[in-house]
């Protein structure tokens, strides 16, 4: 018995001890850690935490088109969360603050070559907490100029939005397309041209998240959301309501419908 | 212990060794009278294999040698041509490539450029993306793919019969696997060369797949191999077998792949949770379904979920 309330106090002391060392050791092992830290968080408090999950695929066949969703519902309240790419030659490829739906989103990104696709997820303390995963890829994603600068039809379909909710069981899932090419600005002489902000509410104007797409979004971006089973509807069939920008001023708003 | 160490090592300096001198090993197999089969390793593209992933053929006939696919490069296509050279002092009377994909056709530069033909879309395909079909190759294969440029048919084919050298064959211009998969039929000896719309016991690739249409032509060679004089099956990828098994189990796995995509859109999943799911067991021993099945997610995923999300549809 005496022996076993020794292990405990040490492994609780070891404990302390691990969080009170100050920079923790990034569990993915990059090299870049260094400098995504200073970039990102300058003097704030960071935790790598499994609380964040990060899925993505751990080989991307197509670097134009890389799955990645974040999860930091276990965290409870969250104000805002950065994701990133280590190795990417635009590192910040958006941000999200949930506001009454979860702190959950689902997208697509481009990846120039091989990297750690990270989320930082700061609560009300101030803390970051960060997960990620490790994305392999043969890369090219973000010189690779888009489907669309080829095409005069997103010109005719630029911002044109379509949407759907699905219930579940507590809650409902709100998965979004935006026609937008999301030109990086580093294939030939296309100039960056990518949506900025975009802004979901529902009928009564809640705001449920607010989402900042950076240029290394996917063309055509897609993306899924964990809605509060309280999103309110009004009779007309109007559902959720869909605002946003993008960098050259080109404003939309729409209505998911249902 | 010491034995099984000096055996490893012994091992992997032959590995090395075989390596570096970019020898592809090319053993043709005789599966009817004169006709060969090479065929390649259920992988992917990597360092190890050289691109050698596929099958390729040829049919020894009074009049000449008939190629079918040149390989996946430079190399693979000359050391094609010794591996013949070793059977037949026959001349090469055409080489006739089923489709644009790389490992189908980038050991074109090895034969006579008006020996080879193809039908016109996949020579528009190869014009269009050879090139970078090639570059990216080298991405994969490294040096074994040394002077390999992408050189597209000087000659284009239709359908129809023709007779060479005593073979009548018959050249099927199908699609699905790819905009132009061309099948060739040897009546003479019951040989179905299916190119890539057949796969053995290896995941079917879809970087340029119509299922619909791939499923149609996949209906068409299998009512050739209920021929009478029908003998065996040249997949693109996988066993030449002595019946039509390979079709089926081609059509139930692009049958599965379409139909867990539709369903993934249609019930809200994102990209990451098609990518999740768990095969059935009857695909599950497939070589690279893991890395295939998440391509094809990657390939045909954004339709679907597109064809889900349409605009007032409720």
């Amino acid at each position: 018995m005496g022996s076993r309330h020794t292990l405990l106090v040490i492994a609780l002391l070891w404990t302390g001890l691990t969080m009170a060392a100050g920079p923790q050791v990034d569990p993915l092992d990059s090299p870049r850690w260094g400098d995504m830290r200073k970039q990102f968080f300058a003097n704030g408090k960071v935790v790598f935490d499994p609380l964040v999950k990060v899925t993505a695929p751990e080989v991307a066949e197509d670097p134009m088109n890389v799955p990645v969703t974040v999860d930091a519902t276990a965290l409870g309240k969250v104000q805002t969360v950065l994701v990133f790419a280590d190795f990417n030659p635009i590192l910040h490829a958006l941000s999200f603050s949930p506001r009454s739906a979860g702190a959950y989103l689902g997208f697509r990104i481009k990846l120039q070559q091989s990297s750690p696709v990270r989320a930082a997820a700061k609560t009300a303390d101030g803390v970051w907490h960060v997960g990620g995963t490790l994305v392999t890829t043969t890369g090219g994603g973000c010189t690779v100029p888009s489907t669309g600068s080829a095409s005069p039809e997103w010109q005719q379909r630029l911002n044109e939005l379509s949407g759907r909710v699905w219930q579940q069981d507590d809650s409902e899932r709100l998965r979004l397309r935006i026609i937008h090419p999301m030109d990086t600005g580093l294939s030939g002489s296309t100039p960056a041209f990518f949506l900025q902000q975009i802004t979901v509410s529902d009928a009564k104007e809640q705001v449920l998240m607010v989402i900042e797409p950076h240029e290394p979004v996917a063309e055509n971006p897609v993306f899924t959301l964990r809605l509060p089973g309280t999103a309110a509807a009004d009779g007309s069939g109007k559902r959720i309501q869909v605002k946003g920008r993008d960098n050259n001023g080109n404003r939309f708003e729409s209505w998911v419908e249902q | 212990m010491k034995k099984i160490a000096s055996l490893c090592a012994l091992l992997c300096w032959t590995a090395l060794l075989v390596a570096a001198d970019f020898n592809y090993g090319l053993k043709p197999r005789q599966i009817a009278p004169g006709t060969y089969v090479l065929e390649g390793r259920n992988e992917d593209f990597s360092f190890a294999n050289g691109g050698n992933i596929v099958n390729t053929g040829f049919i020894v006939t009074e009049a000449g040698v008939i190629v079918i696919d040149s390989g996946p490069s430079l190399r693979y296509g000359e050391q094609l041509r010794q591996a013949i050279a070793a059977i037949t002092d026959k001349p090469v009377l055409r080489v006739f490539i089923t489709h644009a994909h790389p490992d189908h056709f980038l050991g074109n530069q090895a034969f006579p450029a008006a020996t080879l033909y193809a039908t016109s879309a996949a020579k528009e395909q190869m014009q269009r993306e050879g090139n970078a079909f090639a570059e990216n190759m080298y991405r994969l294969n490294g040096d074994w793919m040394k002077g390999t440029e992408s050189l597209p048919p000087a000659q284009t084919i239709g359908a129809g019969r023709i007779t060479l050298g005593g073979h009548e064959l018959e050249l099927l211009p199908l699609h699905g696997h790819t905009a132009s998969d061309l099948a060739l039929y040897d009546r003479t000896t019951g040989v179905l060369f299916a190119g890539d719309l057949v796969f053995n016991h290896r995941a079917p690739t879809t970087p340029h797949a119509h299922i619909a249409d791939w499923l149609a032509s996949l209906d068409t060679l299998e009512s050739l191999t209920r021929q009478p004089g029908f003998t065996r099956l040249v997949p693109g990828h996988g066993t030449v077998t002595a019946d039509a098994a390979p079709i089926a189990e081609t059509r139930a796995y692009l049958q599965w792949l379409t139909s867990t995509i539709r369903q993934g859109a249609e019930q809200g999943e994102d990209m990451n949770e098609v990518m999740a799911h768990t095969k059935p067991a009857a695909f599950r021993d497939m070589a690279v379904i893991d890395s295939e099945y998440r391509r094809s997610v990657g390939h045909l995923f954004p339709a679907a979920e597109q064809e889900a999300l349409k605009p007032h549809r409720h």
